[in-house]
C-alpha cells in the first residue's frame, strides 16, 4: 500500500511538472489529467472515496473538459514559447524551491494538533463515509452549502453574460 | 498506513510546482491549470490532516474547494475567451491595458 503511494505520487508530480514543460496547451491538459487521476488513487487509498469519486468526475471530467473545449475554441498554435535561463526565471526557480523546503520543513517538524475529534476509521466504516458526509453537510454545514449554491448559481450567470458577444 | 507526513510533503510539492507554474509560463491557460494544480495539493493536504485529527470537517471543506475551483474556471475560462477575442493573443505578457 505503502509502494503504491509513492508510486501514484511520482507520477503525479512528474505529470505535474509536464503541465510546465510541454509547450502545447492541450498536452498540459492531458497531463494534468494523468495527475489529477494519480490524486484520485491516493484518496482511495486514504480511505476516502467520496472524495476520490468527485476529484475524478468533477476534476479530470468537467473543469479539464471545459479547459480542453476552451482550448478547441481558440484555436491555438504553439507558440514558440520556450524558457531561456536569465534571471528573472532562476528567481522563479528558487522562490519555488524555497517555498518547498520551508513547508516540508514545517511539516517534518513536530507538529503540534489540537484534540481529536470522533470520526475515527472504525466510525466512519460504520456508518459509511459518503452517508457520514451528507448527514454533515445537511446538518452542520447546511448554511455554508446553500451559500455555495448561490454562489455556483453566481459564476454560471456571470459566464454567461461575460461570454455574450454583446450586451445591450 | 501511509504516514501523514509523506502525504503533506507531497503536497507540499505539488503547490510548488503550481507556484512555479504561474511564475514560469506566459500562456494564460496554462497559468490557470497551475492554479488548479494548487487548489488539488490544497485538497490533498486537508485530507492528510483530516485522517491524522480523526475529523470529518476536512473532507466537507474539500467539497466547498472542488465548488469554488469549478466556478472559478467557468468564470476565468469565459474571461480569457472574451480578452482572446479583443486581443488575439494568450500570452499574459500583451495583456497590459491596466497597466500603467
Amino acid at each position: 500500500m505503502l509502494l503504491t503511494f509513492y508510486i501514484l505520487g511520482t507520477v503525479s508530480v512528474l505529470s505535474a511538472l509536464g503541465v510546465l514543460v510541454c509547450r502545447s496547451p492541450v498536452y498540459s491538459a492531458m497531463s494534468l489529467v494523468c495527475s489529477f487521476f494519480c490524486l484520485g488513487g491516493i484518496y482511495i487509498l486514504m480511505n476516502v472515496e467520496f472524495v476520490a469519486v468527485i476529484q475524478i468526475l468533477v476534476y479530470a471530467g468537467a473543469i479539464l473538459v471545459l479547459f480542453l473545449f476552451v482550448i478547441m475554441l481558440l484555436n491555438i498554435v504553439p507558440t514558440g514559447e520556450s524558457v531561456r535561463f536569465n534571471l528573472p526565471v532562476l528567481i522563479a526557480f528558487g522562490i519555488a524551491v524555497g517555498l518547498f523546503a520551508q513547508i516540508s520543513g514545517l511539516f517534518l517538524g513536530d507538529i503540534q494538533f489540537g484534540p481529536k475529534d470522533v470520526y475515527t476509521a472504525e466510525a466512519i466504516s460504520e456508518e459509511g463515509s459518503i452517508g457520514l458526509i451528507g448527514r454533515l453537510l445537511y446538518g452542520e454545514f447546511v448554511l455554508p452549502f446553500e451559500a455555495i449554491s448561490i454562489l455556483l448559481l453566481v459564476a454560471v450567470i456571470g459566464a454567461v453574460i461575460i461570454g455574450k458577444r454583446r450586451l445591450n | 498506513m501511509i504516514p501523514t507526513t509523506h502525504v503533506l510533503i507531497l503536497s507540499a510539492a505539488l503547490f510548488s510546482i503550481g507556484v512555479l507554474g504561474v511564475m514560469l509560463r506566459r500562456n494564460v491557460i496554462v497559468i490557470f491549470m497551475s492554479i488548479e494544480l494548487m487548489l488539488n495539493a490544497v485538497n490533498l493536504s486537508f485530507v492528510g490532516f483530516a485522517r491524522e485529527m480523526d475529523s470529518m470537517t476536512g473532507v466537507i471543506f474539500i467539497f466547498f474547494i472542488i465548488v469554488v475551483a469549478a466556478a472559478e474556471a467557468v468564470v476565468g475560462l469565459s474571461i480569457i475567451l472574451s480578452i482572446y477575442r479583443n486581443r488575439q493573443t494568450l500570452n499574459v505578457d500583451e495583456y497590459n491595458l491596466l497597466k500603467w
